[in-house]
């Protein structure tokens, strides 16, 4: 919370986010902050809200308590908006248009950067034209930037694990953003493939897009990251650079589950698991 | 030509080896071959014998040396089989009939004689009181019929098996009518390739025309028979998809081909009646084709589309001038038109706005009920239980025929030696809104606005977070569909004359229902044009032609679905983007030279 960053500018601030589902409260109060130019890995056991607390930045969840702000203006929790604002994001569990094509994924990623409707595709008005083609090798570029040129005709669902990630990368990109969430990228790949996104990440990263990414791979955020936040139980526990944050025994007691100094003690854990349970049992309904 | 089909058995002899499917019916394949080319001449010859003794059999098949009514379509199905038959001989000239299959196509066409040969058979002796009413003839040709699919079914399989396991009697009849993918077509001049999508169209009208006029449902049957197989085997032999791979080169001379095919039709119709069908269908056909677009391209579920029919419909209606019409003013055709869209856009965007929240299931639901509200409102608007603006049951009847540039509609006029009855005029005149609607399907389809859609229907929630509002495209594919649906509604309320509520129901017996609206879409292809065009066509046609079965039409169409989902979910049209699944194989990746649809237009042009 108190690291000193290098940055000039923030493009990213959320202040006191909360999320509540019924009595379990996923996301309790965190604060983040990303610099331009900066890479940010989010860690933390599985539960511990990393993938809902991406939700609240990105307006597919309205967060209970606490405001996001991007370059200085708070976003709406709208996703569309968010992602006009200027935040793309990918997801833990692939999210592609299964049916579409690769370029067509990429294009729809660009939506919110083209402006033709659709009176302007029924008369095929002077603009329209020029804004596909442009837009096409906008879409191209990304794919040759990612690697996936030569498959751009390939039915998404048909691409292999990894280009899969990738693909969803491209298209987040499309959208030009200035922050780029990233929910676990190297999840699923092998050895190579991971190293192959971490260049990939540096690359964006070069492209001036700050990066806010969600990993388990300790190797990959010891690469990549210069500053590094760890959520457990839904709380920010420690933050700082990589190196720090590694050696913090907390975490490593968090990841481990070994008792530490000033742990929730047994009853709060239990109060939290009964809390748990409820929202479970009451919750399973709207949950998706 | 002739390599390409030893190259084929060649292939497949191989692929045999390694799995060995053996025949249905075990036996030397020269003899099969033999067998199968007999057993069609045969039948083929049959038919030039009388069938039976009395003319009472519609038709007329009890003259020697002239083929009519049932037995045409023997002596067609004949000649083709022993053509692919023949094709399966490697013989010059034939090579080109089977660039995928060989001998699937050929036991499919045999199944087709036999089955039209022995429904012939079949309906002579029901309908005449026994087997005595067949003269030699039918025997003669339903004998051939039977030694040819006898020979068929002696063929080897087209294609190994994929796993090795040995399937049961039923996966193997299954497996020996399937066919494996035709290779690239060579490469024909463009002229040529442009006089191969003429002459499939003109084909295609022909069939088309012929299945709309004939005359009684035995024949009809037949026709179904024929076309069923016939259009499978061609699909088996390869030459459904290098035609289309031909079409999707071709888009615009194919577009220009079928509508000009498509105008063609009324002036291959003398008869009124027929016509009428035939504008019935485009009118069916324009409001799936709308439909397409909020359920295939936005993939929202709406049960209740045949309202914005209606609303199109009532507002032209009650602008024509009718003297039932509550409001008592002509506006000219132009201007009912816009009324009618506009009043349906309208309706489109109020029921719109609050269900779009919902998904799914929930909007399904919830858009049934809003056709059924309309269909109920219009019945209450009669002066009693309501203002009086429809007319409540009765409708709003005399709706007079329209007058376009001095042109009335209504009466029958010469047109270059043939004439043309009021409804070839108003087939005509559909066939422009159908025009439109394609156009505006196709250019939405591909553009940002349709990439948009087709984002929401494969993922809502990863469409919002790509930065696409979903409430307002979805309002926009909703309120686009029920305008179309609004236009074609303007046209339906002249050709019918009158309109009343109960033409716009859920699910009803007369086509352009709710129920009949989807299962067009879904039968002929989701997010495609020409799916839900044949879709609709199909589903007009049959029932139209088959009033004997009103009845159990419902039953037989819930029956006709279920098995369509079972054996072919994608559709008879697969959408192109299924088309793509060829990816899987790698087969395209080598020689794929056209990066986008319109590129490759321009390419071919280009070189051309
Ligand atoms: N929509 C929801 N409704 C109820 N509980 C949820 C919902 N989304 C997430 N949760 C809960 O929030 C907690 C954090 O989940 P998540 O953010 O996915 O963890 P992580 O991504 O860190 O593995 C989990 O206990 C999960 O069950
Ligand atoms: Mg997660």
């Amino acid at each position: 919370m108190t690291t000193t960053t290098t940055t000039t500018t923030t493009v990213l601030d959320a202040s006191g986010v909360t999320m509540r589902f019924g009595g379990l409260t996923a996301v309790r109060s965190v604060d983040l902050t990303v610099g331009s130019g900066e890479i940010v890995g989010l860690i933390g056991p599985n539960g511990a809200g990393k993938t809902t607390f991406f939700n609240c930045l990105t307006g597919l969840y309205i967060p209970t308590e606490g405001t996001v702000t991007y370059k200085g203006t708070v976003l709406p929790p709208k996703p569309h908006l968010v992602t006009q604002a200027g935040i793309a994001r990918t997801f833990q569990n692939i999210r592609l248009f299964a049916n579409m094509t690769v370029l067509e994924n990429v294009l729809v990623g660009r939506h919110t950067r083209t402006k033709e409707g659709l009176w302007s595709a029924l008369l095929r008005l002077p603009g329209f034209k020029k804004a596909e083609e442009e837009s096409r090798d906008r879409a191209m570029e990304l794919l040759e930037f990612t690697g996936l040129a030569a498959k751009a005709d390939h039915l998404a669902r048909n691409l292999p694990y990894g280009e899969q990630r990738k693909l969803e990368i491209a298209r987040a990109l499309a959208s030009e953003p200035g922050l780029l969430l990233l929910d676990e990228p190297t999840a699923g790949m092998n050895p190579q493939e991971t190293r192959a996104t971490e260049e990939l990440v540096f690359a964006i990263r070069d492209k001036g897009i700050a990066v806010l990414v969600i990993e388990h791979d300790i190797r990959f955020i010891m690469n990549l990251c210069d500053r590094v936040a760890v959520l457990v139980q839904g709380e920010k526990l420690v933050e700082g650079p990589a190196e720090v944050v590694q050696a913090d025994e907390r975490v490593i007691a968090a990841y481990l589950g070994t008792p530490f100094e000033g742990a929730p003690g047994k009853e709060e854990l239990a109060e939290v698991e009964a809390a748990e349970a409820e929202a479970h049992s009451t919750t399973e309904g709207d949950a998706k | 030509m002739t390599t390409k089909t030893t190259n084929a058995t060649a292939t497949d002899t191989t692929k045999s080896a390694a799995t060995a499917p053996t025949p249905i019916i075990p036996m030397p394949p020269a003899a099969a071959r033999a067998a199968a080319v007999t057993g069609s001449v045969v039948a083929l010859v049959g038919t030039f014998l009388a069938w039976t003794w009395t003319e009472e059999f519609p038709g007329n098949l009890t003259v020697t040396g002239y083929p009519g009514g049932l037995q045409v379509l023997t002596l067609i199905s004949g000649a083709l089989t022993a053509l692919f038959a023949l094709s399966g001989y490697g013989i010059r000239g034939l090579g080109w009939l089977t660039p995928g299959g060989t001998n699937s196509p050929t036991r499919l066409l045999a199944l087709g004689v036999l089955g039209t040969t022995g429904y012939a058979m079949g309906a002579i002796s029901s309908e005449l009181g026994g087997l005595v009413n067949l003269e030699p003839g039918a025997w003669v040709s339903g004998i051939g019929a039977l030694l040819a699919v006898i020979g068929a079914l002696g063929l080897p399989a087209d294609q190994g098996y994929d796993r090795d396991e040995s399937p049961n009697l039923w996966g193997r009849i299954r497996h020996s009518l399937s066919a494996p993918e035709p290779g690239r077509a060579k490469e024909l001049p463009s002229w040529a390739e442009i006089l191969i999508i003429a002459a499939g169209f003109g084909i295609g009208l022909y069939v088309f025309s012929y299945g709309i006029s004939t005359e009684y449902s035995e024949l009809f049957i037949g026709f179904l028979i024929t076309a069923g197989f016939g259009f499978t085997a061609i699909m088996r032999a390869g030459l459904i998809k290098q035609l289309s791979t031909l079409t999707a080169k071709h888009r615009n001379v194919t577009m220009a081909a079928a509508f000009v095919a498509a105008i063609c039709f009324p002036f291959t119709q003398s008869n009124d009646q027929y016509a009428l069908i035939g504008a019935n269908i485009l009118i069916f056909a324009t409001v799936a084709l709308g439909l397409n677009v909020v359920v295939g391209l936005a993939g929202l579920l709406d049960l209740g589309y045949v309202a914005f029919l209606g609303v199109g419909a009532y507002a032209a209606a009650l602008v024509s001038g009718s003297p039932q019409s509550t409001i008592g003013v002509q506006f000219p055709f132009w201007a009912a038109v816009l009324t009618g869209a506009a009043a349906s856009l309208i309706f489109g965007v109020v029921i719109g706005a609050p269900t779009l929240r919902l998904r799914g299931d929930y909007l399904a639901i919830v858009t049934l009920g809003f056709g059924e509200i309309f269909r109920i409102t219009m019945n209450n608007l009669n002066g009693n239980s309501g203002p009086d603006v429809t007319n409540g049951s009765n409708g709003i009847p005399n709706i007079p025929d329209l007058e376009l540039f001095g042109f009335n509609l209504g009466l029958p006029h010469n047109v270059l030696g043939t004439e043309l009855t009021r409804s070839g005029n108003y087939y005509l005149l559909m066939l422009l809104f159908t025009a439109i609607v394609v156009l505006v399907f196709r250019r939405s389809a591909e553009s940002r606005i349709g990439r948009a859609w087709v984002a929401i229907r494969e993922d809502e929630t990863a469409a919002t977070a790509m930065g696409i509002n979903g409430f307002r495209l979805k309002l926009l594919a909703f309120a686009l569909g029920a305008a179309l649906a609004g236009l074609a509604g303007t046209v339906q309320a002249h050709v019918s004359y009158s309109i009343t509520p109960e033409q716009y129901q859920f699910a009803g017996s007369v086509p352009p229902n709710s129920a009949f609206l989807l299962a067009a879409v879904i039968l002929g292809g989701m997010g495609t044009i020409s799916g839900p065009l044949i879709g609709a066509a199909l589903l007009y046609l049959i029932p139209a032609k088959l009033q004997f079965m009103q009845e159990y039409q419902l039953l037989l169409f819930g029956f006709a679905l279920m098995l369509l989902m079972r054996f072919r979910p994608e559709g008879l049209v697969a959408d192109r983007r299924k088309q793509l699944e060829f990816h899987e194989t790698g087969q395209l990746d080598v020689p794929e030279d056209k990066p986008l649809p319109e590129g490759a237009t321009g390419v071919a042009k280009a070189g051309a």
